[in-house]
């Protein structure tokens, strides 16, 4: 006689265990600690830190270890852990301005005030794989660097603005959205799509920018400026009455500059996509802003049928752990639906054979 | 008796532009009304505003004692799926492409209630004949018939709920000529057979003297004659009428 | 059901907890608030979940948290369930009408770690069912309340997927669209082609997925007793059926909603009115149906053998 099979709980707790020796790998060999993954997987740790949501590079590296480096999990597991945190306030918005540069690059002017900046980037090394990376060795020699500039470094896209040129953003003193609070609604503002866009992912993001240079929504973008670096937390606890410094966090911002014909009430002028993301991550702050400046098609009078200038379609579909979720949910058991297709599609076949026969 | 449909001092401007400057329109029950005149002379945003799809500066629209103009969105989708019809020019953006000629028939009767399959399928059925297409064809889809079919689908669609008012926007335009005059003459017999009032858009000369009892010229924004449909074309007043009429013998 | 896999160490088989019956309360893991979500959070989704009881069956949008569980394997029905759970609450978590399937099983541990209530497999001792995919056979009681876990809300996505214009059309009942579906499927197929998911009909009002339960199990939600809830945690709404609310499958007076289930009896416990599943018994086209709801088969099993 046919008996269920049962013990899901067991198994469950098995499969745990299971992970987590397959997590640490061959004991013959050092453990990894989160501090190394801190400081020798940067770029894994920041881009945690933005799909994730959360600013702590700590928990973002112990968010990679424990996924055993799978970027989106350990997103995931950084913004359940942010559910849980209280809330004490909204801090002062960040003054990219007076960003501390460790990189600042502009491919509109050749030279400008406060300098190109090359920093630690990849651009212009050979992708030649360096053996030399197998063998533990020495740490590398420091890099020379020039002396820090104190000059101030004003924004490309500034310095267009002050001729008229750029179009401005209007400030308002409007409480901005809060994705995590408030579920999104159409249209979306802008405050409210960039905070979408800032937790994107950067795959998704990277595709429907790329997208929009290749004629799926007729982008002429000029990079004005990337720029990476710290800047300072502000804060005004109630309680104090003044505003505090908490602390710096690494940032990397993105202004594209894209023509606009102009419109009935705007003169022909420059505009802006933006792209601000935690930590170093420049292509995906780069994509933010192209898929930013997509997304304004309709507001500027300009035809808006490509994937990346539609609203709900972007902003519905770049988080990563939203359609992880769903697209991973498949795994999960259907018996009862499936079920009923089954009978269903049987009927059907049945009326369909009886009717050839006829 | 009063009109179904009354238009009193519709102004709309879009920038500079007068789309319209003053105008005033009754439709009596049963009467055909063609709205005539070049393109850019407001007759488009006349539908539109009559019809409550754009709303104007300044005058009121009045429909069987209803103010269409200070209706909520549901009161006037309502109007809009039950004592209005509307065929536009194209018929895709009257239709629905990817549902059978038979759902696209049902659509309205189903909007207003009807629950019964075999009787929404034979109401469809028969209005198919109707227009003139083999009901065979009641499960194809619109995308497989021409182009004057589409366009008598799109009228058996509109006209299943027994409409009081029908507004048409160039329903023969796009079509061959041979098409055009078979369509003309089946919807002069269904608006006669069904006693329908229609505000009919249309630049065709040809067209409004075959359905209208009455026209309106437009021009400009404002109507600048109007009249019984013989008089005005046989016995032009305004010079801009003139030319519209001779235009036409001239082609 | 399931084992960890085709490696020999890790146990398998062998029934997880006790044999259905409540499990005491069980000490709450004190690193979190009661039932994970912090008050505030939990006050914001009662409100959302009082208006959906206001207006049955319309989509109430709630600022949804991102919970420690994947969206799409039940957030939603989680973070409903965390807000309305007591510590005198007795919980029941099903997945496919099973207790023992293993998202049921990781939910259920979920509330014993973070709420420290007693849960149970038996339906008649719950007073808080969460569920995806089914409705349990017994009759639910006022005493009652059902959550459903929902993957999409909104009954209209396949025919319009802009949310903005789902929107409009809710607003103003317009729902022929809709109809014009159902006509096609029968137009097609001779009947309406849809098994699972079938849209109803909430007080002659609003038109609401049931989510995916089996159209078999529709019937169930007409005029039910206890207080159904629906939580949707990746699209970010909440719904509701408040008791002994009319629901009604759409359907046209002549093809009559039909509710599928296959015409077999249960090979454990001979029920020939449950819904049932099939098992595959051999690769030579053996096949069984056992009932989808484990609770029911196990008590009439039990009626059965004491009867004998």
């Amino acid at each position: 006689m046919y008996v269920a099979t049962k013990g899901g709980e067991q198994a469950i707790g098995a499969a745990h265990a299971w992970l987590a020796e397959t997590r640490r790998g061959d004991a013959a060999l050092p453990e990894l600690s989160v501090a190394q993954i801190e400081e020798q997987l940067g770029l894994a740790v920041d881009r945690v830190m933005a799909e994730g949501s959360c600013h702590d590079r700590g928990l973002a590296a112990l968010a990679v270890k424990q996924a055993k480096g799978d970027l989106i999990e350990a997103a995931f597991l950084l913004r359940a852990y942010r559910t849980t945190l209280p809330r004490f306030g909204a801090t002062a918005p960040l003054d990219t301005g007076a960003m501390r540069i460790r990189r600042r690059i502009s491919a509109t002017y050749k030279d400008l005030p406060g300098g190109q900046v090359l920093g630690p980037t990849f651009d212009y090394t050979h992708r030649l794989l360096d053996f030399s990376l197998t063998a533990a060795g020495l740490p590398p020699e420091a890099a020379s660097q020039a002396e820090p500039d104190t000059a101030p470094t004003p924004r490309v896209t500034e310095l267009l603005a002050r001729e008229g040129l750029m179009q401005r953003e209007q400030p308002s003193e409007a409480e901005p959205g809060d994705l995590t609070r408030e579920p999104l609604r159409f249209p979306a503002d802008r405050a409210v799509r960039l905070q979408a866009l800032a937790r994107g992912d950067e795959g998704f993001l990277l595709g429907l920018g790329y997208s929009t240079q290749r004629g799926y929504g007729n982008a002429h973008p000029f990079v004005g400026e990337i720029r990476v670096g710290d800047v300072a937390v502000c804060f005004t606890p109630p309680e104090l009455g003044f505003e505090i410094e908490l602390g710096d966090i690494g940032v990397t911002e993105c202004q594209m500059v894209n023509q606009f014909k102009g419109s009935r009430t705007e003169p022909p002028q420059f505009t802006r996509g933006y792209g601000l993301v935690f930590g170093h991550g420049e292509r995906k702050a780069m994509a933010m802003a192209l898929v930013d400046r997509g997304l304004r098609a309709a507001e500027l009078g300009e035809e808006a049928d490509a994937p990346a200038q539609q609203q709900e379609f972007v902003l519905y579909h770049c988080d990563n752990v939203e359609a992880t979720g769903f697209v991973e949910h498949l795994k999960l058991p259907h018996y009862v639906d499936f079920q009923s297709d089954l009978e269903n599609v049987r009927t059907m076949r049945e009326s369909a054979m009886k009717a050839a026969a006829e | 008796m009063s009109p179904l449909l009354s238009a009193r001092g519709l102004e709309l401007r879009f920038g500079r532009i007068a789309a319209l400057d003053g105008v005033d329109l009754d439709i009596w029950p049963g009467e055909v009304v063609a709205i005539v005149g070049e393109s850019g002379s407001g007759k488009t945003t006349l539908l539109r505003v009559l019809s409550g799809l754009a709303a104007p500066d300044a005058g009121s629209v009045i429909f069987d004692g209803q103010d269409v103009l200070g209706m909520n969105e549901a009161a006037r989708r309502h109007l809009m799926r039950t004592q209005w019809g509307f065929v536009h020019q194209n018929p895709r953006d009257g239709l629905r492409m990817g549902v059978s000629a038979g759902g696209n028939i049902g659509e309205r009767l189903m909007a207003t209630g009807a629950r019964h399959y075999g009787n929404i399928r034979a109401a469809a059925a028969d209005w198919l004949r109707r227009v003139e297409i083999d009901p065979e064809r009641l499960d194809a889809l619109p995308r497989t018939f021409s182009g004057g079919m589409q366009q008598r689908l799109q009228i058996a669609r509109t006209l299943v709920t027994h409409p009081r008012l029908v507004f048409m926007d160039e329903p023969t335009g796009g079509l061959d000529v041979s098409v055009q005059a078979r369509l003309l003459d089946l919807i002069r017999a269904l608006v006669a057979e069904l006693g329908l009032s229609v505000l009919l858009v249309t630049h065709d000369i040809a067209a409004a003297r075959l359905l209208a009892h009455r026209i309106l010229v437009m021009r400009h924004g404002q109507v600048v004659e109007q009249g019984l449909t013989d008089r005005v074309l046989d016995d032009p007043q305004h010079p801009y009428t003139q030319l519209l009429v001779t235009s036409v013998l001239a082609a | 059901m399931t084992s960890a896999a085709a490696k020999p160490s890790p146990p398998s088989g062998g029934r997880g907890l006790g044999e259905g019956g409540a499990q005491g309360a069980y000490a709450h893991d004190t690193g979190y608030n009661f039932a994970y979500l912090d008050e505030s959070t939990k006050r914001m989704i009662r409100r959302a979940i009082l208006k959906g009881v206001a207006i049955p069956g319309h989509q109430v949008p709630f600022g949804s948290r991102e919970m420690p569980l994947p969206y799409g394997w039940g957030t939603g029905g989680i973070q409903v369930t965390a807000s309305i759970l007591g510590p005198s609450d007795v919980l029941k978590v099903i997945d496919q009408g099973a207790d023992d399937t293993t998202n049921a099983v990781s939910i259920r541990a979920f509330f014993r770690r973070v709420a420290g209530v007693a849960t149970t497999e038996r339906t008649a001792e719950a007073t808080v069912i969460q569920t995806r995919h089914r409705i349990p056979e017994r009759q639910l009681t006022e005493g009652q309340i059902l959550v459903y876990q929902v993957p999409m809300p909104e009954p209209l996505f396949r025919l319009e997927a802009r949310v903005a214009e789902t929107k409009r059309m809710h607003a103003l009942a317009d729902y022929g669209l809709m109809h014009v579906k159902l006509y096609e499927d029968i137009a097609r197929h001779g009947h309406i082609a849809t098994s699972y998911n079938y849209p109803v009909m909430v007080d002659g009002r609003y038109l609401m997925s049931p989510s995916p339960i089996p159209a078999f199990d529709n019937p169930k939600m007409d005029r039910m007793p206890a207080l159904q809830l629906f939580g949707a945690g990746r699209e970010k709404r909440i719904y509701a059926v408040p008791p002994y609310t009319a629901v009604r499958s759409l359907d046209f007076e002549d093809h009559p909603f039909r509710p599928i289930r296959a015409p077999h009896a249960c090979a454990l416990c001979g029920s020939r009115e449950s819904y049932l599943d099939e098992v595959i018994t051999d690769d030579r086209g053996g096949k069984i149906f056992v009932c989808s709801d484990t609770d029911y088969c196990t008590e009439r099993q039990a009626t059965k053998a004491a009867a004998e």
